[in-house]
């Protein structure tokens, strides 16, 4: 039974409508037996399953070559954003929703581990990811992608003050740019929450609390989330908001070149370059325990990590390959350089005192 | 003197009859409770079972109580006064539609139901432009020399207010319309010939004779914005907590259940009480029955009501389509030509965002056409209404006469509308992710879970209705040999059909517009207009702004077309 075969008696009532409304109501208890026959049919058919975030997408062609050459047919669930599809997949290991679990970056990457939701798998590919990417010397988390979330500024808006772009996070705090800034909340984002390691790598756990009083002194901006931030606070993009700096990724410029209307010829936007000015942020793959369908899971692992997958990535994502080699779109490689001065922290020492970051960030940013 | 009247027309219809519990009466149940139980109870249940026994393990962590009753506070004091905004922006629309025949009276009726299904995220960028520190209102009164500074409208109790009112209103307006529609006008007539003035006929006499739909639509306005989420973190800013925000944060961002559970607990409780409440003092003002029959609407004919019709029409039009220029305009003009560094201005009006949505530039993989989400949020709103109203009329037909037993599982029913997303959506992935409820990968578990939000409207919006039919008419009809369904198909339901089509129009709404934690698990390959929208907004670039706010526009549109079209079946 095709899964989307039930709705088609809903639109012949669709049609039926102002006839006779008694016969409506008749049909109205027909819906739930439809139902029922779902829960007796459960989906047949080979397909592998994927659990992924919210910004997971693939080039039709890229997937359709694995379907075709392998003859497995993929299924993709989207579970929020990564912080919400692995609790998603904690809460769920008993009988895991996929076979395959894309997107734990490094700061949920503990978590994962220690939840046991992964099995390990060492795919030959492995051979071309650079070292410093492979978080988990067991390989139950292979590494994907990686990508930076950096402090972006509104060229043209310095430009035409005359005002130079800050080159340090100290800088940020500093008078001439009081009421600049808009970051995400880190209690409700992720790149917010990102930010909020970076400062906390470069500052220490005992300094990034005064660092952040300062720029609260500083005027900075705190929006809930991403969407907010970039559209409707930031002025280097299409909501030509209030504030000309905002948390955000270091792929944006090449993003805002490609999707411009009408074409620009240079990037509207830039990152900060400065020391620690970026959180670097790498992105996993796992096959997860309790998975009835082991091969093809690693056949799928291995897919993610080759050439195909690895070049289509960036346009797809807005991430970086981790496959050492693997070619960078134009774009990429004119407007989104990869900072050289990136801040990180150990995965475990991030589990181990998220809550408490947070909290105490609360208490200082929002009392 | 005026009391004498209310008695008059009380008398005149009789009481309404108790019910003792029926085998007949238990049948009718069976399907409501049934699916209010598989889907909301179980799947609540489990999730607090999870929550309780992990709270068993490692205690609440860094979580303390205090942060409980700060959160709880500002949930009732937001909700309340919110709610009281509303009812008071909502009475006078609901008299001028439900009293006054004038031009485009449909349509504009269809319109402000818009509101209730846009994504936060569009309606803020709306406000922003309108309310923000670079809006029209702040640069007007700047350059009216009125302010040096602009005024912080925005992340403020004041944004959350306003925003609340914007969403919920159309809630008073069409509840307490349709029952002041049918209210006699010859009761507040009499009053004044009694030499009643305006304000006492309308106190003494009208009032009273709304109360049960008042408090219904106060009800479900109350546990929308006491459950309201977007709102809150995107217009109000990160420095307000509520219980769903708290909920949000600890159940899927610091990963603490327990302590997620335990918010859930108080916030059902709250809600709990709450519809307790209201049920109470609604069934305290059930005896004012309404007279049926004919519609009261009328074209204005002296100036003073010509122009008090006009003056609630500019407020309404203006509270209600202002904030929504500015999406609606970014989708037709380009953007590009005020940022960045650029060699030539290029400005004015394009259709290119729209074409754009037919285009899979990314050549992705599961891309849809707004054709297809479009259609995808048809489906689902057309299933939504038609589980909602297959489960809520049998449930207010119970409820307009009820037993004992029945007003004991009302609550029960309005529950869903007044519980974490969150909470709800966690729970249905538990419950129903294996044998034999398997339903977390099937594309009817979304119109399930809006139903579990619309069944209240449906319930609240018919039960008035319902009980307002005077008994002597059913009698009558049962007397002259008609069966139970008879009955209802030629009495109950010509009288009450506006009233259900009202509630339909609103279980559409609820589905068109849903984009939260209900949707626990998003197949990218059937995506709802909501979700295409917020993928746009979630890749920087101008285009995807603007499609962003193309594929909004028609949201709008689609909404507007399809209540109109739910309204139009009565003809």
């Amino acid at each position: 039974m095709h899964p989307y075969a039930v709705h088609r008696p809903v639109r012949g009532i669709c049609g039926a409508r102002g006839e006779n409304f008694s016969r409506l109501l008749g049909l109205l208890f027909v819906l739930p037996i439809l139902a029922g026959c779902q829960i007796l049919n459960p989906q047949s058919g080979y397909t592998l399953t994927v659990m992924t975030h919210d910004s997971f997408a693939v080039s039709d062609s890229v997937l359709k070559q694995f379907e075709q050459s392998t003859g497995i047919q993929v299924a993709v669930l989207k579970g929020g954003d990564a912080g919400e599809m692995l609790n998603k997949a904690i809460l769920t290991k008993q009988a895991p929703l996929a076979d395959v679990l894309y997107g734990v970056d490094n700061t949920l990457l503990t978590r994962a581990l220690n939840e046991g939701i992964f099995i390990p798998y060492t795919s030959p590919e492995l051979g071309s990811i650079p070292p410093e990417f492979r978080l988990d010397p067991q390989n139950r988390a292979l590494p994907v992608d990686h990508g930076y979330v950096c402090v972006n500024y509104d060229i043209a808006w310095f430009a035409s003050r005359g005002l130079n772009a800050p080159k340090t996070l100290e800088d940020l705090a500093r008078p001439e740019y009081k009421g600049l800034l808009v970051v995400e909340n880190p209690l409700t984002s992720s790149p917010g929450f990102d930010f909020l390691l970076a400062t906390v790598a470069h500052f220490g756990p005992d300094g990034y609390l005064d660092y952040w009083k300062s720029l609260k002194a500083d005027g900075v901006a705190i929006v809930d989330g991403w969407e907010t931030a970039y559209y409707t606070n930031f002025s280097g993009s299409s909501g030509k908001g209030p504030q000309p700096m905002v948390v955000s990724y270091a792929t944006d410029p090449a993003y805002e070149m490609i999707y411009a209307d009408p074409p620009l010829s240079a990037p509207p936007i830039a990152a900060l370059e400065g020391p620690d000015m970026c959180f670097h942020q790498i992105e996993f793959v796992g096959i997860l325990a309790g998975t009835h369908n082991r091969a093809p899971a690693e056949k799928f692992v291995d897919f993610m990590l080759n050439s195909a997958f690895q070049e289509d990535i960036p346009m797809q994502m807005s991430m970086y390959p981790v496959k050492s080699g693997a070619a960078l779109p134009d774009a990429f490689a004119k407007y989104a350089p990869i900072p050289s001065r990136p801040a990180t922290l150990a995965p475990e020492e991030i589990t181990a005192h998220r809550d408490e970051w947070m909290n105490r960030w609360k208490e200082t940013m929002l009392p | 003197m005026e009391r004498d009247d209310a008695a008059v027309g009380r008398m005149e219809i009789g009481p309404i009859p108790r019910k003792s519990f029926s085998g007949g009466r238990a049948l009718l149940w069976i399907l409501p409770v049934a699916f209010v139980g598989i889907f909301f109870y179980i799947p609540l249940l489990s999730i607090l079972r999870m929550g309780a026994g992990a709270a068993l393990r490692v205690g609440l962590g860094a979580f303390s109580a205090r942060t409980i009753l700060n959160a709880a506070g500002f949930t009732f004091y937001q909700a309340a006064l919110s709610t009281l905004l509303t009812v008071i922006v909502g009475l006078p629309g609901a008299y001028v539609f439900a009293r006054y025949e004038f031009p485009l009276k449909r349509l504009l009726r269809a319109f402000l139901i818009v509101p209730f299904i846009l994504p936060t995220v569009v309606v803020a960028a709306g406000f922003e432009s309108l309310l923000g520190p670079g809006g029209w209102v702040n640069l007007a009164l700047e350059g009216a020399g009125l302010i040096r500074q602009p005024l912080p409208f925005l992340h403020s109790v004041g944004a959350i207010l306003l925003a609340h009112v914007f969403y919920n209103t159309s809630i008073v307006l069409r509840l307490v319309g349709s029952a002041w529609e049918r209210l006699d006008s010859n009761l507040p007539a009499a009053a004044r010939v009694l030499g009643a003035s305006r304000w006492q006929a309308f106190r003494r006499v009208t009032l009273p004779l709304l109360v049960p739909s008042l408090l219904a639509a106060a009800a479900l306005v109350f546990l929308f914005d006491f459950t309201s989420f977007g709102v809150i973190l995107i217009l109000g800013g990160p420095g307000f907590s509520t219980l769903e925000t708290e909920i949000y944060i600890q159940a899927l961002q610091a990963f603490n259940l327990p302590a997620a559970s335990l918010l859930s607990i108080v916030q059902i409780g709250c809600t709990l009480a709450l519809v307790v409440i209201s049920t109470r003092l609604a069934q305290r003002a059930e005896s004012a029955t309404l007279k049926v029959g004919y519609r009261t609407a009328r074209k204005p004919v002296s100036a003073a009501e010509k122009l008090s019709l006009a003056a609630v029409l500019c407020l309404l039009g203006a509270l209600f389509f202002m904030p929504l220029i500015s999406p609606v305009a970014s989708s037709f003009l380009r953007t590009e030509a005020a940022r960045g560094e650029r060699t030539a201005v290029q400005t004015g009006f394009t259709l290119d965002y729209y074409r754009e949505l037919f285009i899979n530039r990314k050549e992705a993989a599961f891309f849809a056409t707004p054709i297809e989400s479009a259609r995808n949020s048809l489906l689902v709103a057309v299933a939504t209404t038609v589980i909602a109203l297959g489960m809520g009329i049998p449930a207010s037909m119970l409820l307009s006469r009820p037993g004992r037993l029945d007003r004991l599982i009302e609550p029960f029913l309005l529950l869903p509308l007044g519980t974490s997303a969150v909470t709800l959506g966690l729970g249905m992935l538990v419950a129903l992710s294996r044998p034999p409820l398997d339903l977390i990968r099937s594309p009817l578990l979304l119109p399930v879970a809006h139903s579990l939000i619309a069944l209240p409207f449906v319930v609240r919006g018919l039960k008035p209705a319902l009980a307002g039919i005077p008994a002597r008419l059913r009698e009558a009809a049962a007397a002259l040999g008609a069966s139970p369904f008879r009955v209802w198909q030629a009495v109950d339901f010509p009288i009450a059909a506006r009233a259900v089509l009202s509630a339909a129009a609103f279980a559409f709404a609820v589905s068109l517009g849903e984009f939260g934690a209900t949707t626990i698990i998003v197949r990218p390959d059937f995506p709802t207009m909501p979700v295409a929208i917020y993928r746009f907004l979630s890749q920087p670039g101008g285009l995807n702004y603007g499609q962003a706010m193309a594929m909004a526009t028609l949201l709008m549109l689609l909404c507007a077309v399809a209540v109109t079209t739910i309204e139009r079946t009565r003809e």
